[in-house]
This record gives C-alpha cells, structure tokens and sequence, in this order.
C-alpha cells in the first residue's frame, strides 16, 4: 500500500486539489476584500492578496448601519428559535416513534410532506398571520414560523426508532409517568441526536434570508442577512463593507463548522440512509 | 347486585377508565405544541393561500372573488411562463450535476489516501455557508469586468465571458455557484451510503473478473439506488425552492432571464400587491412539486419491484 503511488491515485490527487482551490477561492477573495484598503477593491492591478491590512471597511460599517443591533438579533433569532425547534422535535419525534395513538402515520406522513413547501407559497396569508398577532418587524415574527419543520421531527423519529422498546417498558412498570420516561429514560441516550439537531437549526436560522425579509422592513430592526442584501442593493454598493459584513456573517459559522464537523456530517449522513 | 355491594371496586374501575383514556390522550400531548405550530403557521396559511387564490386582493381593500380568473391569467403571462421555463432549466442543471459530481467526489474520498479527511472538510464546508454570502462571494468571481473567472479566462488568454450580464450566462453562473454550496451535501450522503456497501459484493464481482470500471457500474451504482432516489428528491425539492441565491446574486435578471417562480411569487406579493395572482403562481408551483415528487417516487416504486 505504501509504495510507489500509481498514476491513478496521483490524478486523483490532482483533481482534488483544484476542485478544492474552487471551493476555497470565493470564500478567501470575500476576505482579502473585506480586509483590503477601499482604493484597492476595482483596481485590477491590485494582487490577490491585500496589500496591506485595512479597517476602513469595518468603520464604515459599523459608522453607517446598526450592525451590533443586527448581529444581536441574528444570534437572539438562532438561539431562542433553535431551542423552541429542537424541543418541540424531540417531543413530537418521540411520540411518532414510541408511542401509538391513532392517526400517527397519517399526520407523521402530512408532516413530512410539509417539507416540499416553498415558503413563497404560504408568505402572502403568513404575512397577515403575523400582522394580526402584531409580529412584524419583531424578532418572535422569524421565530415562531420557523418553527413549524419537519426535518427535527424526521431525524427525532429516525433516531428514536432504534432505541429500545423495552427500556420504555420498564420505565411503565417502574410506574414513571410517560413525561418522566421521556425525560429521564430517552433524552438521556438522545444526547447526539440533540447536538445535531441543534447545530443544524442554528446554521439554519442565522443564515435564513428569505422569511425575515419579508418580516423586517425597519433598518434598525434587521437580520445580518437581510442587511446584507439591503447593502448590497444601494445604488452605489460599497463592497469593502459588504465584504466586512459577510466576513462578520460567516466566521461564527465557520467557527462552529470547524468544532461540530462531526455533527454536521452525522446529521446529513443520517438522513440519506434510513427512509 | 354485586355493583351496589362493592362501591369502592366500581369507584376503582371507574378511576381505570379515566386513567385509560387519559393515557390514550398522553401521545397528542407530545405532539401538540409541534401541531399547533404548524396549524397557524402552515396548514392554515396553505388552506388561506389557496382560498386567496381565487380573489382579487390588493392588500389594502377587501378580497374580491374572482373565480379562477388568477389561473386562466397564469396561461397568458409570458413572465410566468418565462418563470417556469427558466425554474425547470434550474433544476435540470443542477441536481444531475450536483448528484454526478458528488458520487464522484464520494468514491474519490472513500478509498485510503493522504489528507483524505482535509479533502472532505474542504468540499463539505459550503454546508454552513449561507446563500446570501455565496451570492456576494459569487458576484466577485462572475463579475463581467473584476470578477475573478474574466481575469483568469484573460491571463490564460481566452476571451472573457459576460457571466452576468448576457441572459444565457446568468443562468450558468447560478448553476455553477449551486453545484459550488450543494456539492459536498451530495458527497456526505454518498459516502455514508458507500460504508453500507458490503465488501463481499466487491470480492464476488472481482472473483469473476471484473475491473475497477466495472466494479463501479454494476455494483456500486445498483447498490447506492435508493441513495439516489433519495438525492433527486431532495435536490429536485431544493431547486425549485431556490430564492436567496438568485434574488441576491442576479435579481432574476438580467431582463426575465434568471426569474424562477418563488422569485415571481414574492415579487407579485410585495412588489406589485397582487396577492391573489402570487398566491395562484403559489398553488401551481406547489402542484408541480407535488407531481415531481409523487412520480418520482411511483417511478422509482415500479422499478424497485420489477427488478
């Protein structure tokens, strides 16, 4: 195995290591205009790296728009929505896989199904739904919406159809209520599952664009993702601070992609193998 | 008699049946702060959606019924048309590509190599990229004039490309920027099929003599079948709902040429308040999406069986 590499294996080294220079280079030339002095952005002649270390684009930014309050109501948002998310899966996940009642299979399968929804196709009657509990332009207008999906209570009832019915059984003898099984006898081996769940939902909600668009017509009011497009949309785009905006949109995630890879990978792995 | 003599045992009895019906309850119980959700925030907005449909509504004044006036309109408005031509061109381009290059990329990484773990990293990190973000980032390598791809496409001496500009390049750039984020989705979902394979298929095939080409169409491809079934739904679902990446990286334009159905929908909405016409474009693409998948899915049903 460990001798003379063949030229297969070479050339397949070689296509890798392009294809990952694509994937790298948007990513890496958001960074270096972020980082660049304004002077440099459409000079061609400019290297590809910066050539000097400039701020100016982050103190415009940060001079201009309410980017702290964004960034605020980006993380509140993730937060609070991910947690509501992650519960309310788990609860109905686990009723779909462990317990009977009737019309389970029926309502799990109209769930399910709620996936192939766009959301252009319910945003005209969601819009009125939430100006009539006064939720528009307010942070709970994103939360609550979002709440409604089926990819938790997926990958809950996935999940929980491979712990054992015994284990639940006996909890029913012990006498434990089925909220006390639930808490003490399922969550606790559920503690994967739960850390994929939640760094999905949060990726998810800090990066959602097109709900809260709708939602937030108040500057002051934005998500970091809606006030990039709002940037991006003036007449005369400043793309060094749109860049520092991105770069300050994306490095929480990646921070999080670089300690929860395994997660990610578990959570996307997971629902190609079982349907 | 006996009931009247023993009240304590009738009293019990009746104590299990409460108890029986309230354990029968306990399942709805788990499931109804997840039900109620979705009642106010889906199920009813479908229904109203649908109901909208068929009214003419500005958003100020009051729904005034018009039958199906929105869907005969549908039929003649060639930006519909335009919309749906370009939303299927999208999900043509996008899901085989993105479904071929990932089983590419899976099969390349699932064999023992140097940095093979960096590798998959490296291609499966757009996963928490957002679409915002890759459009701006897309922007500055498609850009006519400092874009990245024209400067390299010079460098290298073959004339540059108006990526963004010309109506038929748009639409190529938003397919390469998806093929870009969706890619390693693909990939992480074939190589976690691919563990599934047993080895012993491999052997088998080998004993007879087949080479490593071989290998991979008559066993690896059969084998991951309903790994793909599963990924050309997915992809197909996500194509047709793509929003933010078009909507922040070319508008739909230039002229109609990138405009994909949501994209109407929302600007018909909140662009010209024609809420019963954005609600009907609402309903025929989700009747679309609806046949693709229940197709798809009877298809794939057949095959299954008859083989």
């Amino acid at each position: 195995m460990r001798g003379k590499p063949s030229w297969g294996t070479l050339l397949i080294t070689l296509g890798l290591v392009v294809g990952s220079v694509i994937m790298l280079v948007p990513l890496y030339w958001m960074f270096v205009m972020s980082f660049r002095p304004k002077t440099e952005i459409f000079n061609l002649a400019a290297p590809i790296w910066p050539s000097r270390t400039s701020l100016e684009g982050f103190r415009t930014l940060f001079e201009s728009y309410p980017v702290l309050r964004w960034i605020e109501n980006t993380a509140v948002v993730a937060a609070i929505s991910s947690a509501i998310t992650v519960s309310l899966s788990l609860l109905a996940g686990y009723a779909f896989a462990k317990l009977r009642f009737w019309g389970r299979d029926v309502l799990f399968v109209v769930f399910l199904s709620t996936i192939m929804v766009p959301i252009q196709v319910i945003m005209v009657p969601e819009f009125f739904v939430l100006s009539w509990f006064h939720l528009l332009n307010s942070n709970w207008g994103v939360i609550l919406p979002r709440c409604a999906e089926a990819f938790g209570i997926f990958m809950t009832r996935q999940f929980m159809l491979t712990i054992p019915d015994e284990l639940i059984e006996a909890g029913r003898l012990d006498g434990a209520s089925e909220l006390g099984i639930f808490i003490r006898i399922v969550l606790p081996l559920c503690k994967p599952l739960i850390g994929v769940l939640l760094v999905f939902a949060v990726v998810w909600r800090w990066n959602d664009f097109a709900w809260p668009l709708v939602v937030f017509t108040d500057q002051a009011k934005f998500m970091l993702q809606v006030g990039l497009n709002y940037l991006k949309g003036d007449p005369n785009p400043d793309w060094n601070s749109i860049m520092a905006l991105a770069v300050i949109a994306l490095t929480p995630m990646l921070i999080l992609f670089l300690f929860c890879q395994r997660l990610f990978v578990q959570g996307i792995a997971g629902t190609g193998l079982k349907q | 008699m006996t009931r009247q003599e023993t009240p304590p045992l009738h009293r019990k009895a009746r104590r299990m049946a409460w108890r029986k019906a309230r354990q029968r309850l306990v399942p709805y119980m788990f499931v109804l702060p997840q039900l109620s959700l979705f009642l106010v925030f889906m199920f009813f907005p479908l229904g109203y959606a649908l109901f909208i449909s068929f009214h003419d509504w500005d958003m100020v004044g009051q729904p005034t019924f018009i039958g199906v006036a929105n869907f005969v309109r549908l039929g003649n408005d060639h930006v519909f048309w335009f919309a749906l031509r370009n939303t299927l061109v999208y999900v043509a381009g996008t899901v085989p590509l993105s479904i071929g290059a990932g089983l590419l990329l899976a099969s390349a990484l699932n064999r023992p190599m140097r940095g093979r773990s960096i590798f998959r990293s490296v291609f499966f990190l757009p996963v928490v990229v957002s679409a915002v973000v890759t459009a701006l980032a897309a922007t500055w390598i498609f850009n006519d004039n400092y874009g990245l791809l024209n400067r390299l496409l010079i460098f290298i001496g073959v004339a540059p490309v108006n990526w963004l500009s010309s109506p038929r390049w748009s639409m190529v750039s938003l397919i390469l920027t998806t093929i870009w984020l969706r890619l390693g989705f693909c990939m992480t979902i074939y190589l976690a099929a691919l563990q599934t394979i047993p080895a012993a298929l491999y052997e088998a095939a080998r004993i007879d003599g087949a080479n490593k080409l071989q290998l991979f169409f008559t066993v690896t491809i059969p084998m991951l079948r309903p790994t793909t079934l599963f990924l050309t739904i997915i992809c197909v679902i996500y194509s047709f709902h793509v929003f933010d990446l078009i909507f922040v990286m070319t508008g739909g334009g230039p002229g109609y040429s990138t405009i994909v159905l949501v994209q109407y929908i929302y600007n018909m909405a909140f662009q010209t308040s024609e809420m019963g016409y954005a609600c009907a474009i609402g309903m025929a693409l989700f009747a679309l999406i609806l046949f693709f998948t229940i197709v798809r899915w009877a298809t794939s049903r057949r095959s299954e069986v008859s083989a």
